[in-house]
């Protein structure tokens, strides 16, 4: 069975994480923020991860790569329990956030912690300021004057700010499709999470509005962590700070970028990311 | 030209210009409804229909100001009932029923739906007038209430599940609960909609005059309150037109037009007020 290479091994303190669903690690190293041991995944009867293992670690940008339908973008949304919003879904195995089970945590607080950017960016039909203060409001914010502080902060931090700052309270629809997706960014980070997950934010992009979010991911991992989906290899290869590669629902290589480029491990790690997969 | 050719080319002939003379048919009733109620309805309406009170029998002149405010209450009692239960229902529906519960729902109300209007009246007849001895608005109102629901809950249910589920995902992965996002985000974005199918709903329950003839009744006068007799103006076309006298047979029509030109008006109107912008949502 696949077993994800620790990805603090070149900073000498190793934790083992070996696969099998029986580990029950406790104690984690300072340097990861979700540490991830034999997570099994169903949809109904079928299985759509197999034994995952993987620390990833703090204000660093992780990024998932593989082919559709490896089962990247289904491990991202159990990071913040997403996959709970399906039917008929069952995980098996531990995920730790800073030690604490993430699977036995109260799901609101872990999703404030954990926040989470879409494939489509979804801006809700409200204004821009609206849509920026929604997580405020909706965690019980008090004090308009500082709302409209949080909220400038806010798209300040996704570098939205200069372009929205005459029309807060337009339509959040009369935004191109960049700034939408920056706008959502900027809706994540306004209840200030630890860890901002993001599902190819991308894929919609031309290369300047991507050019813009990569801008803006290399800013923001000072702050939080960054787990960032995929399918992009130059995207994959020029932001990330570690990589991960999954095929058919098992995470077959993680290390850091730099590595897995140059040097991967595995055959298949290496005919997919030069192109000859398949 | 061969003998087959000629014959498939005249029944395609003979085939089209039956469709199309058909569809000319439907369309062209409303027209003639229509201009048949404008032409006797409006020779008979005038200002004192819409303000006086219906003369006894033997004057002639008078109005229908006590059905039309009478509808107006009526309608205002239905949506009291009908729209909270449908709208809640619809919510339900669309947002926490599993798929069993849903088609439980969505089947029973379909049946509700069926249900003859008449058999609504003799509900309404039994559970209020009987207990209460007298004929009232709130029993002509839960009347129509009760046959609002299906199309409320179908409609609300509709409009919900036209929200793109991204949008359900955002404020959830923002830390709401299920229900505050239903309450904050996915409800607001699918409201107009949900308002206009309720205004069709009420439109279509304004025209109802069976579940009202042993529930509300009908009333000559004003009536005070909600416990009383009320006059409604389907009521009124159905005792007018049947009634022996000509000056009722014009007052027939005039209300005809009346109710016919409110709910038509309602109708654009609300068919206005849908929203263009439902589209972009989607992406």
């Amino acid at each position: 069975m696949a077993t994800a290479t620790n990805p603090n091994v070149v900073e000498d303190s190793i934790q083992e994480s070996p696969g099998g669903p029986k580990v029950t690690t406790t104690r984690q190293d300072p340097e990861t923020k979700f540490c991830v041991s034999g997570l099994n995944f169903f949809y109904g009867p079928a299985q759509a991860l197999y034994d995952v293992a993987v620390c990833i670690p703090p204000k660093r940008i992780t990024a998932l790569i593989g082919p559709s339908g490896c089962g990247k973008t289904t491990f991202l949304r159990i990071l913040n329990r997403m996959h709970e919003t399906v039917r008929h879904t069952r995980v098996e195995g531990q995920i730790l956030l800073d030690n604490q089970d993430i699977l036995n945590m109260d799901v609101t607080q872990l999703r404030r912690r954990v926040g989470m950017v879409f494939q489509k960016s979804n801006p809700f039909p409200k204004s821009i300021f609206d849509n920026v203060a929604y997580g405020l409001r909706i965690n019980g914010w008090k004090g308009k004057g500082t709302l409209q502080e949080a909220v400038e902060n806010s798209l300040r931090r996704a570098a939205l700010w200069d372009e929205v700052k005459d029309k807060l309270h337009k339509s959040a629809y009369a935004l191109s499709g960049g700034q939408q997706q920056r706008l959502c960014i900027a809706r994540a980070l306004a209840v200030d999470p630890e860890v901002i997950l993001l599902d190819e934010p991308c894929s919609a992009l031309d290369p300047i509005a991507t050019a813009k979010i990569e801008e803006l991911l290399f800013q923001l991992k000072e702050s939080c962590t960054i787990v960032i989906v995929t399918h992009n290899m130059q995207q994959a290869a020029r932001a990330s700070d570690h990589a991960g590669f999954f095929l058919l629902g098992k995470l077959l290589e993680f290390k850091e970028t730099k590595v897995l480029f140059r040097t991967p491990a595995m055959k298949e790690t290496e005919d997919y990311i030069t192109g000859r997969f398949g | 030209m061969s003998f087959r050719t000629a014959w498939r080319k005249s029944v395609n002939a003979v085939m089209l210009s039956l469709t199309a003379l058909c569809a000319l048919l439907a369309v062209s009733l409303l027209l003639f409804i229509l201009g048949y109620l404008v032409w006797y309805g409006g020779k008979s309406l005038s200002w004192a229909f819409f303000t006086q009170l219906p003369k006894p029998v033997g004057e002639t002149g008078g109005g229908m100001a006590n059905a039309i405010v009478g509808s107006g209450k009526l309608l205002l009692l239905a949506a009291l009932v009908g729209v909270p239960i449908g709208f809640m229902a619809g919510v339900y529906l669309a947002e926490f029923g599993g798929p069993t519960v849903a088609f439980f729902i969505r089947y029973t109300t379909d049946l509700l739906n069926g249900v003859p209007s008449i058999v609504m009246g003799i509900f309404a007849f039994t559970i209020v007038v009987l207990p209460m001895k007298h004929f009232s608005a709130l029993a002509g109102g839960l009347a129509l209430g009760v046959m609002m629901i299906p199309i409320a809950v179908r409609s609300t249910e509709e409009f919900l599940r036209n929200v793109p589920q991204t949008l359900r995902e955002g404020a959830m992965a923002l830390g709401a609960s299920k229900w505050k996002a239903v309450a904050t985000v996915v409800v607001p974005a699918a409201a107009r909609g949900i308002l206009t199918g309720i205004i069709l709903d009420l439109a279509r329950v304004a025209g109802e005059t069976a579940p009202l003839l042993f529930t509300a009744f009908g009333n000559r006068f004003w009536s005070s309150g909600w416990n009383q007799p009320t006059a409604s103006l389907p009521v009124m076309i159905y005792t007018y037109a049947i009634s022996p006298y000509d000056d009722w047979h014009r007052q027939a029509w005039a209300a005809g037009l009346v109710l016919l030109a409110l709910v038509l008006l309602t109708n654009i109107g609300a068919r206005y007020l849908l929203p263009k912008k439902a589209h972009v949502a989607r992406g």
